[in-house]
């Protein structure tokens, strides 16, 4: 069966959408084979900075052959209906339709037989419509043309044919570009065109051409090449998977180089020069090799080292290329080290009153505004997280201001990180310091969260104040949109805290956040409390199941209601899962079903509820009594332990409820003739029911 | 090339040799080969040469230097690289032609920059100017790590789609040159080609202006003056744009889209003034830049609506 081979040969792609643009091209291309009736074995794509190409294997000569019967008016019908069928149907006169009877009479038929056209047309056809819709994220016009793709094409391969015969090129030409069987290789190392038959030949002679056309190839040869020649200079490479993805992405024949910077430029922080370097050169840094423990590849030491990938075999070695990136790197750290310097001669306090012009939301004012909400926050939940007061203030007085630093401003992702350089700088104390990197943390799920009490305290206070006045403004997330991270902030807050074991009311914190925002947003207020709860509620349970809980004792334990502790909340969970873990857990839950199911039934039938005290005057059986002893016991027992946060002693208290709950639906019967009896008998169950509430609602609990 | 030169005049030992040999290789190809535009800029697109130009259907190939001032970049004279006044080649191809990277690259081997020795890089940087109300996508081009021009394809200038397309190449004349000259401090550049007693350096022209203007740009520009002046230049230009449309035959014309024009631009400066000084706020910053868009916009109409910018094209169907 025949093989398609697509190339799209263009100016360079832009990095970061390349391997979008493979993916799309091939789900776009196969999808219309589909649709078009036509199936394949396997398809592929490849992408380097200059081309885009597509290898389709065994797709069909050509589309099934297609019967269609149209039916038409009753023979004898109107002159116009017929024409209109005749007209609908194609066909040159009614003549050509045949005439088929049913029950209501003779209708005239027409009988389409469509052939399967042939596959190199099919596809030529909607070829150019997928160039012409492609989905990149920013398309251009050149020159005088209309047609838009990434930056302007230069020439299409689209050949189509059998492994064992010369293939045949698709015909079709779009913005002036015809298909043909032309590319060329390497920029500079073979810029000659070259004809290609089908995919094999054609990955050989670009190989040939210098070009690795396969993206991963080229990201396992950077990635073997860098740690290979960081290891000969006796180095460590500092492995950067974001980074090898881009520089994949710029170059056809990548060539790896070393070159060196001067040592003076390792005395500014570590992650300045690599941000330099990384960022603004695209070249991976070394680190000096580490003899002890490895593991921290952040606490390593810089070497005066540099990997760069070139897209160049340069006639002299590389000489010049390596020296020109080391005047490069050697003016960026240069500026680097400026800025640095000249942040340093600015204390971060004296910076604060820039905020007052910098809108953090139109509706919840400056950044002052907001760096004066946190600081009040912060004091207030130093009570609650340990921490000293003043230093939660000051910290979070200070954490936002290396924002409006030279380096920040350089290098966005280094927010926080130079605001501890700075605060250190400025002597301020170590938690101090430290909060003013880690109140922004936790980042994402997988970050870590801090622990110093005034770390917490500051990245708690930035996530409350965060939502509450996002609550109050009503730009809370829905569905997909979260523009401000409010999702994130929730579970940073809910990780804080457990991560902490910080007990605290989480309705009281958020009243004091709420408390804090402009009182003219306040309209609402006391809806946003509980709709909050709520939203942390959600979260925790994302974060409880995520961890491996199950969801039904989440839910158990929040059907409780009032809950807006966490840290209890978790241990009720975990409490509640090992109780059930038992042998006794299993069969008071069970024995519980089983109760609860009678009752239900029970009050269904009667249109009542059975609640109340039983009447210890009605107990005729033994184990009527000691049910009923038992569960007073329980009841104050596990009431006491919860009150203790003693939830395995509750958990204790109620597994010993089992036996007597079996005793009595073994000897017991419920449903009796004697109504008072029968009565009495429900609500002795009920009271099963309310036991089990001390530490859940076991009705959210499933078998 | 450039081995048929006296070795003074070559691009790879003087900063005037480098900006001659662009001005050959562009005037060989058939540009125009225009001189900088008389009034303060921010970059080499600010001339009407590009910016008008780029507009409209008819053909345009030109090629200049343009002194382009960025009033923050000052550093006294201290920093290696950075200059609030340095110079940009421009080079501007309506319609772009489809060898344009081509063409780019036989200019950098022009002046000596042989791309068998070198990395040769077109790096993604889509350029947007918010105050020209302009965007078209392109590249960096870097040679060995170092950005050395600016390609754009223009897509839109003015809040107009452009058709055709221009291709725009800018040069950092200052950084390309210390990339041929081997030199790591700007004011360390030969200017003229010479050696000994009779060399020039870019520090005997412009360490002292960069000093001065530096002062000027942070301390003591005037910046009373300077608001009243953006205010002239925005009434003028928008003076200039209303007296301008005019009725000529059946066609809507203007007769004054470049006076208007030289009004935006000076406006655009004297906003970068005011910024360098620290004296707008960053949400005024945001109107301000709208502010000169808006000239902008009235002044790519106004082209539109003469002759250079293709009106005569569109006369029979104005009506």
């Amino acid at each position: 069966m025949p093989d398609l081979l697509l190339e799209l040969f263009s100016e360079e792609i832009p990095a970061r959408m390349q391997a979008r643009a493979a993916d799309d091209l091939r789900k776009l291309f196969t999808d219309r084979l589909v649709a078009a009736g036509l199936s394949y074995e396997s398809a592929k794509t490849f992408v380097t900075p200059r081309r885009l190409t597509l290898a389709v294997e065994g797709i069909p000569v050509k589309q099934a052959d297609l019967r269609e019967e149209k039916k038409g008016p009753r023979v004898g019908a109107p002159q116009a209906a017929v024409a209109g069928f005749v007209q609908a149907a194609g066909l040159a006169s009614i003549n050509e339709a045949t005439i088929q009877a049913d029950k209501k009479g003779d209708f005239y038929v027409a009988v389409m037989e469509r052939r399967g056209r042939l596959a190199r047309e099919v596809i030529g056809e909607f070829l150019p419509q997928i160039i012409r819709e492609f989905p990149w994220p920013k398309s251009m016009r050149w020159g005088s043309g209309s047609l838009a793709w990434i930056r302007p094409l230069h020439s299409i391969v689209a050949t189509f044919g059998p492994a064992t015969e010369e293939p045949d090129i698709l015909a079709f030409s779009i913005g002036g570009i015809a298909a043909g069987n032309e590319t060329r290789g390497h920029r500079f190392l073979a810029p000659q065109a070259f004809a290609v038959r089908r995919f094999e030949d054609y990955e050989r002679k670009l190989e040939a051409a210098k070009v690795v056309l396969d993206r991963e190839r080229r990201k396992q040869i950077i990635a073997a090449d860098a740690k290979n020649l960081a290891f000969a200079q006796g180095y460590e490479l500092i492995e950067d998977t974001a980074l090898l993805d881009e520089v994949a992405g710029l170059v056809e024949w990548p060539i790896l180089l070393v070159g060196s910077f001067d040592e003076v430029f390792l005395s500014i922080p570590s992650e300045i020069v690599r941000a330099t370097i990384r960022n603004n050169q695209k070249c991976f840094v070394l680190a000096q090799a580490a003899p002890r423990t490895t593991e921290q590849s952040q606490a390593k030491e810089l070497a005066p080292r540099f990997v760069l990938v070139a897209n160049m075999e340069a006639q002299d070695g590389g000489h010049a290329i390596v020296a020109g990136n080391e005047r490069v790197i050697r003016a960026r750290l240069a500026d680097a080290r400026f800025f640095y310097e000249t942040d340093l001669k600015t204390r971060l306090e004296a910076r604060l009153p820039k905020f007052k012009a910098i809108v953090f939301h139109e509706k919840l004012g400056t950044q002052w505004e907001r760096i004066g909400r946190i600081e009040r926050l912060a004091a207030s939940l130093a009570a609650k997280t340990g921490a000293d007061g003043q230093r939660a203030a000051r910290a979070a007085r200070l954490a936002k201001s290396d924002l409006l630093t030279e380096v920040v401003g350089e290098f966005p992702e280094l927010q926080g990180l130079m605001g501890k350089y700075y605060a250190l700088a400025q002597g301020e104390d170590a938690s101090v310091a430290a909060a003013c990197e880690e109140h922004y943390k936790p980042v994402g799920p997988n970050d870590r969260v801090p622990t110093h009490p005034v770390s917490v305290t500051v990245a708690l206070a930035d996530k409350l104040d965060a939502l509450t006045g996002f609550w109050i403004i009503d730009e809370k997330p829905t569905g997909s949109k979260d523009p401000y991270a409010l999702r994130r902030a929730a579970l940073g807050v809910i990780r804080l805290i457990l991560a902490n074991d910080l007990r605290l009311s989480l309705s009281q914190a958020l009243r004091l956040g709420c408390s804090l925002h402009n009182s003219s947003n306040g309209g609402g207020v006391d809806h946003v409390i509980p709709d909050l709860l709520a939203f942390f509620a959600e979260r925790l349970k994302v974060q409880l199941r995520e961890q491996g809980a199950r969801h039904d004792l989440v839910d158990a334990v929040f059907a409780l209601g009032n809950q807006d502790d966490l840290v209890l909340i978790v241990r009720r969970i975990e409490a509640l899962a090992r109780l059930l873990a038992t042998e006794d857990g299993k069969n008071l839950l069970s024995g519980y079903k089983r109760a609860t199911s009678i009752i239900r039934i029970e009050e269904k039938n009667d249109r009542r509820a059975y609640v109340g005290n039983p009447d210890a005057s009605l107990y005729r059986q033994s184990e009527e009594q000691a049910l009923a002893g038992a569960i007073a016991e329980v009841r104050t027992q596990a009431a006491s332990a919860v009150a203790h946060e003693d939830f395995e002693g509750a958990m204790r208290a109620l597994a010993t409820l089992r036996p007597h709950v079996d005793a009595f639906f073994d000897k017991v019967t419920v449903n009796v003739e004697d109504a008072e009896l029968r009565e009495n008998r429900l609500k002795l169950l009920n009271q099963i029911r309310d036991a089990t509430r001390a530490v859940a609602d076991f009705s959210r609990i499933e078998a | 090339m450039s081995s048929d030169l006296p070795p003074h005049m070559r691009p790879e030992r003087s900063f005037q040799g480098l900006i001659l040999g662009l001005q050959s290789y562009w005037a060989d190809y058939g540009c125009v080969i225009l001189q900088p535009y008389d009034m303060e800029v921010g970059a080499g697109t600010f001339h009407p040469a590009t910016t008008l130009r780029a507009l409209g259907p008819k053909p345009w190939n030109a090629a200049y230097v343009q002194p382009s001032r960025r009033p923050k970049d000052g550093r006294y004279g201290e920093n290696p690289n950075r200059l609030q006044h340095y110079y940009q080649f421009q080079v501007i191809l309506k319609p772009s032609p489809i060898d344009l990277q081509d063409l780019y690259l036989r200019s950098l081997y022009a002046i000596g920059i042989n791309p068998s020795l070198h990395d040769i890089r077109f790096v993604e940087d889509d350029w947007e100017s918010p105050t020209l109300g302009a965007r078209g996508l392109g590249w960096e081009c870097w040679c060995d790590g170092m950005e050395v021009s600016q390609f754009t394809y223009f897509q839109q200038v003015a809040g107009f789609e452009c058709a055709p397309v221009s291709g725009e190449l800018t040069y950092g004349l200052e950084r390309l040159a210390m990339y041929v000259q081997g030199v790591d401090r700007v004011f360390e550049l030969n200017f003229n080609g010479r050696e000994g007693a009779r060399k020039v350096t870019y520090g005997d022209v412009f360490l002292q202006a960069e000093e001065e203007y530096s002062r000027h740009n942070f301390e003591y520009a005037d910046t009373d003056m300077l608001f009243e002046q953006f205010r002239m230049a925005e009434q003028a230009c928008r003076r200039y744009i209303d007296a301008g449309w005019a009725t000529v035959g059946n066609s809507r014309r203007h007769l004054l889209a470049l006076p208007a024009y030289d009004q935006c631009i000076k406006a655009s400066h004297v906003f970068n003034l005011l910024d360098a000084r620290g004296v707008i706020s960053v949400t005024e910053r945001q109107s301000y830049i709208l502010r000169v868009r808006e000239l902008a916009k009235a002044c790519g109409e106004a082209w539109l609506a003469t002759a250079a910018g293709g009106a005569d094209a569109y006369a029979g169907s104005a009506a």
